[in-house]
């Protein structure tokens, strides 16, 4: 007996991702993380937990950070997309990247493309004014960032090596505005110098 | 994931006539619970409507004082508008309380009412569950039921509705407005969820094929007095335990209106009637708060796990309202 084809719905799409136009067919039940590891090579934005609950997975679709997890890909015609692999300038490290960087904000990595694309939205957002669940003021009209501001915004990504006391200083640094944790840790540059972009790709 | 047909509508009319011809299909918006229930295989639909180019968006302050809220609308949206912050703290507080900035900027307004209950027996395709498999048992009733319902459940279901925006939303009064082949209809947020009775399959009293597309909140005078208070295990992103949503409007002490629904209580946002009933002229002392909630309550019927959201509820309207009370 001949097996059986099944014939899986599919559909053609075209995006630009990091500002490159990509035409591709995918399979219905593809999300946005799936195309980006196993269609594109894209193996940035990481598989936590596929639910939506961890953030590993945060990428900018049309410049807000969303879980690639729940996002089919099928639904995004047209749409412009940013990954960690599109977020620095050339030889030039975004600066959330360098922040990261300089306070030495991960300790296995496996969060922290999500985290950084998280953290370029998360300052976004702040610099748009849109308040927080722990922002006093409602009527304020500017967001002032500090330490509690960046954990509630950053609340979606998890981290399992605990890295989050190196984490939040990063983002105020690259969100312009310093850290009220008192802690002062030292910067990475002290202990290394910080390596350009074609260092680290080898 | 069961494969699926997918399209994009392009108007709302074509929309609801292809859920009318087949009824397996599903509307997908943000689909931040909807395609993580594909994936757990508790949604199975034959085919996906996407509804997110349909021209359902906007926030817009209408003639008579009320604000339509389009139903594309995005979680995040919502919460920043300044019509909203202004004339309805409580409404940007429930949804800066919601789950993630990722998902806020991705779950939409008319996806968010739909949202299906988190009860782990719901979301296990290979439990028995009445909501999701009629028929087949309730195992959460002597279960796992730390997160489930005390006021309103059945024999049949405690499921609770998870969210955070619709507890606002019924607090203040509001009315879907939906689409169906016949036309369009609304319905008022008491009456939008249901509870499980004999059939808890049905979560709403919305229409099958149904699309919505804005909602109303109609004017409130005090509703710049209002917020939302969360109870949860942790102090983010994560869903309630119980939680508060109220407006108050005081003179002199005296309580002339105000408005309390609790969620994560109830398998609908529970409007605290009984409650507003007792305090509308009473004056706005904690005491009278606790009273008022406790009559509220001598419905409840919790199980052994969740006893605890009895003086939880209690102790959040308490405060919420002393809150308000002195602002």
């Amino acid at each position: 007996m001949a097996a059986t084809r099944i014939e899986v719905p599919r559909s053609a799409i075209a995006i630009t991702l990091n500002g490159e136009r990509t035409a591709v067919e995918v399979d219905n039940r593809t999300s946005l993380l799936d195309l980006l590891r196993e269609q594109l090579g894209l193996t940035g934005a990481k598989k936590g937990c596929d639910h939506g609950q961890c953030g590993a997975c945060t990428v900018l679709v049309d410049s807000r950070r969303v879980n690639a997890c729940l996002t089919l890909a099928v639904t995004l015609d047209g749409a412009e997309i940013h990954t960690i692999e599109g977020l620095s300038d050339g030889g030039e490290l975004h600066p959330v990247q360098r922040a990261f960087l300089e306070r030495d904000a991960f300790q296995c990595g496996y969060c922290t493309p999500g985290q950084i694309c998280s953290a370029v939205g998360a300052i976004r957002e702040a610099k748009d004014g849109w308040p927080s669940h722990v922002t006093e003021d409602l009527s304020a009209a500017a967001v002032v960032l500090d330490d509690e501001e960046v954990r509630e915004r950053m609340s979606g990504n998890l981290c399992r090596c605990g890295a989050y006391a190196n984490i939040v200083p990063a983002v105020l640094d690259a969100a312009g505005e310093g850290s009220d944790d008192g802690t002062d840790l030292p910067r990475r540059e002290e202990f290394h110098p910080i390596p350009s972009v074609e260092e680290v790709a080898g | 994931m069961k494969p699926f047909e997918y399209e994009r509508a392009d108007d709302v009319a074509g929309a609801v006539a292809t859920l009318e011809r087949d009824p397996d299909a599903k509307y997908l918006a943000g689909g931040t619970n909807l395609v993580d229930l594909m994936r757990l295989r508790v949604e199975t639909p034959s085919r996906l409507v996407d509804v997110n180019r349909l021209d359902l968006g906007g926030i817009v302050v209408e003639a008579d004082g009320a604000v339509r809220i389009g139903a594309a609308v995005r979680n995040s949206d919502l919460a920043a508008d300044p019509v909203i912050r202004e004339r309805y703290p409580v409404l940007s507080r429930a949804l800066l309380s919601a789950a993630s900035g990722q998902l806020r900027n991705m779950a939409s307004v008319g996806g968010n009412l739909l949202q299906r209950t988190r009860c782990v027996y719901f979301m296990d395709s290979s439990k028995p569950c009445n909501k999701r498999e009629p028929g087949s048992g309730c195992p959460a009733i002597v279960g796992v039921s730390r997160e489930l319902a005390i006021l309103g459940a059945s024999e049949h279901c405690i499921a609770t509705h998870p969210g955070d925006m619709a507890v606002a939303l019924t607090a203040l009064d509001a009315i879907v407005h939906f689409e169906t082949a016949a036309g369009p209809d609304s319905l008022p947020m008491s009456g939008f969820h249901r509870l499980p009775g004999d059939d808890p399959s049905r979560d709403t009293n919305l229409p099958p094929g149904a699309l919505i597309t804005s909602v109303e909140v109609p004017p409130l005078s005090f509703g710049g007095r209002s917020t939302y208070r969360k109870a949860r295990d942790r102090r983010s992103y994560a869903f309630a335990l119980a939680s508060v949503a109220a407006a108050l409007d005081v003179e002199d002490g005296i309580i002339r209106d105000l408005r309390i629904a609790v969620g994560a209580v109830s398998h609908k946002p529970w409007r605290a009637t009984v409650a507003e009933e007792l305090l509308r002229g009473s004056p706005a002392t904690p005491d009278r708060f606790e009273a008022a909630i406790r009559a509220e309550l001598d419905i409840a019927r919790p199980t052994e796990q969740n006893a605890f959201k009895i003086p939880l509820v209690t102790r959040l309207v308490v405060g919420v309202l002393d809150e308000l009370a002195h602002p």
